[in-house]
C-alpha cells in the first residue's frame, strides 16, 4: 500500500464505518474522526512533498505507485501527485473537513447523508491522485453520481428539477470527455506501438495535431461543463441554490474545480498545440463566463443564487487563466481555485447558518443582522472582502497572478480581454457590497430574527477553519504558488 | 460437449423426479433444482476438452464455452428468484413444467452457440424459441400472458422464416451449411448480401433491435415476471452470441457490409429505446425499452468485429445479466407480494424496505453506467472496442444516449427515494432464493467491475471477424 491510495482507502473505511452506527452522536464520531485523518494526511503530503523537492526531487509526479489493472487495455491503477494535485488535495480535505461540522445536525436520513458525502469525497480525491485516464474518469463519475441524491433527498427548493439538471448535464459533459479520452488513448501510441492511459506517458509520446484538433475541444467541453464555462454553466445557480449546506460547499469549493484541473491536466497538457490553436474560442467563452456570471449575481435576490453566480464567474477566471498558457497566470488560476474553494465553502457554510436561523435567504426579507449575530456576520464580511479581491485574502494574490500573466500576451486580442475580465473585479464588488449592506447593516427586517443566537461551537470551528486559511494564503502566497509553480515550469515548457 | 451433456442429466433427473416423486416429495422440487443447477453451473467451469465433433457441425472452444458459463449464471438467478411466483396457487402445480421448459431452451440455446453447421443451428433456435412462447403463456388464466405467448410465437415463427430465406440464398450460392466451408466461399455479391440481411434479421428479431423491437413491450409486460426477466438476459444474450458467432465466423469476409448495417440499427435502437422508456410508467414495459436500448450497446460491440469486441460483448452480456436480473428480481418480489408494478407505487419504497430500494437502485446505476458498478466497466469496454475500429461518431451519439438513459433510471431512483408517498408499500420479507439471488447479483454488480480476470481471460478465448 503506498502513501497515496491512502486518500481513497479512508473515505471507504469511513463508509464502511457509517453502517454499524446507530445515532447520530456515532455518526458524528466517525465523520470528524476520519475526516480530521485526511486533513491530517494532506498536510503531511504536503510537508513531504517540500522536503522532497527541496532534496532535489524532480521528478514530474512524486510518490508515484503504478498496478497493472487490464493488461489487455493497458489500464493501469496509477496514482501520483505533482504540486497542484497536492493543493487540490489540501483543498478538498479542507473543504471535507469543514463540512462534516458544517452537517452538524443534519436531518433526516443522516447515515446516509453522511455516506454519500464521503462517497462524493472518494471521488473527488481519487481524480486528483490519478495519474490514469481510466481511474480519473472512475473517480470523477463516481463523484458526480452521489449529487443527485444529496439535492434531491436533502435538498431545498426545486431540488428534484435541479438535482436531475445538474446530473445529467455533468453527465453529458462526462460524454463528452469520454469520447475526448478515447480519441486520446487511440493516437497515444506515438513511436511506442502500445496505447496508453498514462497521463505521462501520453504527454511524452505527443498526439497527432489533426488528432488534437479534434479531441481537445471535446475533452475541453467535456471538462468545462463541470468548470462551469459559458453556456454550459446553467446547471450550477439551480444545483447550489438547492443543495444543502455541505453539499453547496463540497461542490462549489472542490468539485468544480475537478472542471479546472481537468481542463489542465487532460485537455492542455497532453494536447498543447491544439490548446494554442484553439484557445482564442475558448477564451470568448469563458471571458463571458467571468462577465455574465458576475452580473447574474448582481440582480438575484437569494443568497445562495449571488454565490453561485459569483462561482460561475470566479471559476470562470480559473478557466480563463488557464487558457492564457504562460506560466504566472497558470498559477493563479490555481491559486485562485484554491482561493474561491476556500472562500466560496465559507459563503455556503454561512448562508447555510443564517438559513438555518432566519429560515429565508431572500436579501429583502432581512436586514440588521450584524447586531443579532455578530459573529457569523462579521466572518461574512471576511468572505465578502475576500472574494472582491481585497489585499490580505487569497482572493487578491491569485486575482493579481492571473491578470498580471494574462497581461504578458501582447496581442490585442488578449488585452482586450484580459481587460474584460478585470472589469468583474469592480461588478464584483458591487454585488459583495450590495448584500453586505443590505443583510448584515440597517434596520432589522423581521422582529422574530431579534431571538436568534449566534454560531454555536461547530459552526464556529468550521468557520475559523476556513477563514486562517483564506488569510493564512492572502499573507504566504509564496507558500503555496511555489508548490504550483514548481510542478508548471516542468509542463509549460513547450 | 460437457456442459450439454451435464444439463441433459439434470434435466432427465428432474422429469423423473417431477413425474414420479409423491405429493409430499414434491415440496423439495425448488430447493432440488437450484442445486441440481448449482452444480451443473460450477461443472462448466472446469476445464474441458475442447474442439469440433459431428465433421465440424458441432464446435467448442473456449468462446463457446464461456458464453454457456455466462448464460448458466443467468438461469440459475432465474431459477432462484422463480420460487415465490411458483408458490402461489394457480402455478405451485406447474413448478415442474416451469423448470423442464426453461432447461429446454437453455438446451437450444446451448446448441444455438456451439453450432457449426446452419441445421443445427436452427434446430437449436427452435428448441430456444418454442418453449419459450409456453413459458410466456405460462399464467394462461390471465389476459395479457396469454396475449404475450401469442405475439411471441409469432414473431418467433416470422422472425425463422427470414432466417430461412437467408439461409436458403446462401446454400444457394454456396451449396453447403458448415461454417468453415461458408466462410472461405462468402464474399459480397448482392445476392450474399440479401442473405446476411435476412439471416441477420431473424436474429434481430430476437436481440430485439429496433425496427424488429414491436413485440419487446408487449410481451415482456404480459409474460410472468420471471419469464420476463429470462427473456430479456438469457434469451437477448444467447441470440447475440449466436449473431456474433454468425457474422465472425460465416460472414467475416463482408465485414464492410455488416458493419455498415450494423451501424444504423445500432444507433436507432439505442434512440428509439431510451426515447420509449422515458415514457413508461409500467416497470416491465419501462425494463422492456430499456433493454432495447441495452441492446443497442451490445450490438455496438459486437459492431467492433474485433476480439476486443468480442470479449466486451460476453463481459457486457454478463453484467447485463446482473443489472437486469436485480432489477426484475426486486419487480418479481414486490409483485409477487402485492401485485404492484407501476413506477408511482415504488413512491417511498426505501422508508418501508430499504434493503430492496437499494438493490433496485444499484441495479439501474449499472445499467446506467455509473462506476463504480460494473456497469460502468462493460459500458467502457464496449466504448472502447468500439472506438478502435474509429467509430468515434457512433460512440459520442452512443454516449450522448447515455444521459437519455440515465435520465429514467433517475427517474425509478427518484421514486423510490425521494417521492413522497402516503401509502408507500408495505414493509415485507421476500424468501430466502430472492435474497440469495439478490445478495448474488449485488455482489457480481460490485466485484466483476474490478476483477480484471474475468474481462482478460474472455479476451483470451475471444475470436475477431
Amino acid at each position: 500500500m503506498d502513501f497515496l491510495s491512502l486518500f481513497v482507502l479512508v473515505p471507504i473505511l469511513m463508509l464502511v464505518g457509517f453502517l454499524p452506527c446507530k445515532n447520530i452522536r456515532q455518526i458524528r464520531t466517525v465523520a470528524v474522526i476520519g475526516s480530521s485523518i485526511l486533513l491530517g494526511l494532506s498536510v503531511a503530503l504536503v510537508c513531504m512533498f517540500i522536503g522532497e523537492r527541496a532534496a532535489g526531487n524532480t521528478a514530474e509526479m512524486l510518490f508515484t505507485f503504478d498496478r497493472v489493472w487490464f493488461p489487455t487495455l493497458n489500464i493501469h491503477y496509477s496514482v501520483g501527485v505533482d504540486g497542484v494535485s497536492v493543493v487540490m488535495l489540501l483543498l478538498s480535505s479542507i473543504i471535507v473537513f469543514t463540512g462534516v461540522f458544517a452537517s452538524w445536525n443534519q436531518q433526516p436520513l443522516t447515515k446516509e447523508f453522511f455516506m454519500w458525502l464521503i462517497l462524493l469525497a472518494t471521488g473527488v480525491f481519487g481524480f486528483f491522485i490519478s495519474v490514469d485516464l481510466f481511474t480519473m474518469l472512475l473517480f470523477y463519475e463516481v463523484a458526480l453520481i452521489p449529487m443527485y441524491l444529496l439535492i434531491g433527498v436533502w435538498g431545498t427548493g426545486k431540488k428534484e428539477y435541479s438535482a436531475m439538471k445538474l446530473t445529467l448535464m455533468l453527465m453529458g459533459g462526462s460524454a463528452l470527455m469520454m469520447v475526448g479520452i478515447f480519441g486520446i488513448y487511440f493516437n497515444s501510441a506515438g513511436s511506442t506501438g502500445t496505447f496508453t492511459f498514462n497521463l505521462q506517458e501520453i504527454a511524452q509520446n505527443g498526439i497527432p495535431i489533426e488528432a488534437q484538433r479534434i479531441f481537445f475541444p471535446l475533452t475541453f467541453i467535456g471538462f468545462g461543463v463541470l468548470g462551469a464555462m459559458f453556456p454550459f454553466h446553467t446547471w450550477s445557480p439551480d444545483g447550489h441554490a438547492s443543495a444543502p449546506t455541505a453539499v453547496s460547499m463540497l461542490h462549489a469549493g472542490v468539485l468544480m474545480k475537478l472542471g479546472g484541473y481537468g481542463c489542465y491536466r487532460v485537455a492542455i497538457c497532453l494536447m498543447p498545440q491544439a490548446a494554442h490553436e484553439q484557445s482564442w474560442f475558448f477564451l470568448i467563452l469563458t471571458g463571458i463566463s467571468v462577465v455574465y456570471g458576475a452580473f447574474g449575481a448582481c440582480v438575484q435576490k437569494d443568497l445562495k443564487y449571488i454565490n453561485a453566480y459569483s462561482s460561475v464567474s470566479h471559476c470562470g477566471l480559473v478557466l480563463f487563466a488557464i487558457l492564457m498558457l504562460n506560466e504566472t497566470a497558470m498559477t493563479g488560476a490555481f491559486m485562485q481555485m484554491l482561493s474561491h474553494g476556500l472562500m466560496t465553502a465559507l459563503f455556503f457554510a454561512l448562508i447555510g447558518m443564517i438559513y438555518g436561523r432566519t429560515h429565508t435567504r431572500d436579501i429583502r426579507e432581512m436586514g440588521g443582522l450584524m447586531r443579532i449575530m455578530p459573529f457569523l456576520s462579521v466572518s461574512y464580511v471576511i468572505a465578502g472582502l475576500a472574494s472582491l479581491g481585497l489585499p490580505g485574502f487569497s482572493g487578491f494574490v491569485s486575482e493579481m497572478m492571473i491578470f498580471v500573466g494574462s497581461f504578458q500576451h501582447t496581442d490585442m486580442f488578449h488585452r482586450v480581454f484580459t481587460v474584460v475580465a478585470c472589469s468583474s473585479i469592480v461588478i464584483t464588488a458591487v454585488y459583495i457590497l450590495r448584500v453586505v449592506g443590505k443583510i448584515l447593516f440597517g434596520g432589522v427586517q423581521n422582529e422574530h430574527h431579534k431571538t436568534l443566537t449566534d454560531a454555536t461551537w461547530f459552526e464556529k470551528i468550521a468557520v475559523v477553519t476556513l477563514i486562517v486559511c483564506i488569510t493564512g494564503i492572502g499573507f504566504f502566497p509564496s507558500f503555496v504558488s511555489d508548490i504550483i509553480k514548481g510542478s508548471l515550469t516542468i509542463m509549460t515548457s513547450w | 460437449m460437457k456442459q450439454e451433456m451435464s444439463l441433459m442429466v439434470v434435466f432427465l433427473i428432474l422429469i423423473v423426479y417431477d413425474l414420479f416423486a409423491s405429493e409430499n416429495l414434491k415440496k423439495y422440487f425448488q430447493p432440488v433444482a437450484c442445486l441440481l443447477f448449482l452444480a451443473h453451473t460450477i461443472y462448466g467451469f472446469f476445464p474441458q476438452a475442447v474442439g469440433t465433433s459431428f465433421a465440424g457441425m458441432y464446435v467448442c472452444y473456449g468462446a463457446e464455452i464461456s458464453m454457456k458459463n455466462i448464460l448458466n449464471i443467468g438461469v440459475l438467478l432465474v431459477l432462484l428468484q422463480s420460487n415465490g411466483w411458483l408458490s402461489k396457487e394457480d402455478t405451485s402445480f406447474k413448478r415442474g413444467e416451469f423448470f423442464m421448459l426453461t432447461l429446454l431452451t437453455l438446451f437450444g440455446m446451448y446448441l444455438m452457440i456451439s453450432s457449426g453447421n446452419f441445421i443445427l443451428f436452427y434446430i437449436g433456435l427452435e428448441t430456444a424459441s418454442l418453449p419459450m412462447a409456453a413459458l410466456a403463456a405460462f399464467d394462461k388464466y390471465k389476459n395479457n400472458s396469454a396475449e404475450a405467448g401469442a405475439k411471441y410465437i409469432f414473431n418467433a415463427v416470422f422472425s425463422s422464416a427470414c432466417l430461412l430465406f437467408g439461409l436458403s440464398f446462401l446454400y444457394g450460392a454456396c451449396g453447403t451449411f458448415y461454417f468453415e466451408d461458408l466462410a472461405t466461399c462468402v464474399y459480397s455479391t448482392p445476392l450474399l448480401v440479401m442473405s446476411l440481411v435476412f439471416i441477420s434479421v431473424g436474429l434481430f428479431f430476437k436481440i430485439s433491435l429496433v425496427p424488429f423491437h414491436f413485440w419487446t413491450a408487449d410481451v415482456y409486460q404480459g409474460a410472468p415476471t420471471n419469464v420476463t426477466a429470462y427473456l430479456s438476459t438469457i434469451s437477448k444474450g444467447a441470440a447475440v452470441f449466436a449473431l456474433m458467432a454468425i457474422l465472425y465466423k460465416v460472414f467475416g469476409n463482408m465485414y464492410d457490409e455488416w458493419q455498415n448495417m450494423l451501424w444504423w440499427i445500432v444507433l436507432i435502437t439505442i434512440t428509439v429505446g431510451n426515447l420509449f422508456a422515458m415514457r413508461q410508467t409500467n416497470l416491465k414495459r419501462f425494463l422492456a425499452f430499456s433493454s432495447v436500448s441495452q441492446a443497442g450497446y451490445i450490438a455496438l460491440a459486437v459492431l467492433a468485429g474485433s476480439v476486443q469486441g468480442m470479449a466486451s460483448t460476453m463481459y457486457y452480456i454478463l453484467v447485463y445479466i446482473f443489472s437486469n436480473m436485480a432489477a426484475f428480481g426486486v419487480i418479481n418480489a414486490i409483485e409477487t407480494k402485492t401485485g404492484k408494478v407501476d413506477m408511482t407505487d415504488y413512491n417511498g419504497l426505501y422508508k418501508t424496505n430499504p434493503k430492496l430500494a437499494l438493490a433496485m437502485m444499484i441495479s439501474v446505476f449499472s445499467l446506467g453506467g455509473i462506476p463504480p458498478l460494473a456497469g460502468f466497466f462493460s459500458k467502457f469496454f464496449v466504448f472502447t472496442a468500439a472506438a478502435a475500429q474509429g467509430q468515434y461518431l457512433l460512440v459520442l451519439f452512443a454516449l450522448l444516449n447515455t444521459i437519455i438513459s440515465l435520465y429514467y433510471y433517475l427517474l425509478v431512483v427518484k421514486a423510490m427515494f425521494i417521492n413522497p408517498n402516503e401509502t408507500p408499500i408495505e414493509k415485507f420479507n421476500s424468501d430466502g432464493y430472492m435474497k440469495i439471488s439478490l445478495v448474488f447479483c449485488m455482489i457480481g454488480l460490485i466485484v466483476v467491475g474490478f476483477a480484471r480476470g474475468i474481462y482478460e481471460y474472455l479476451s483470451l478465448v475471444g475470436f475477431g471477424a
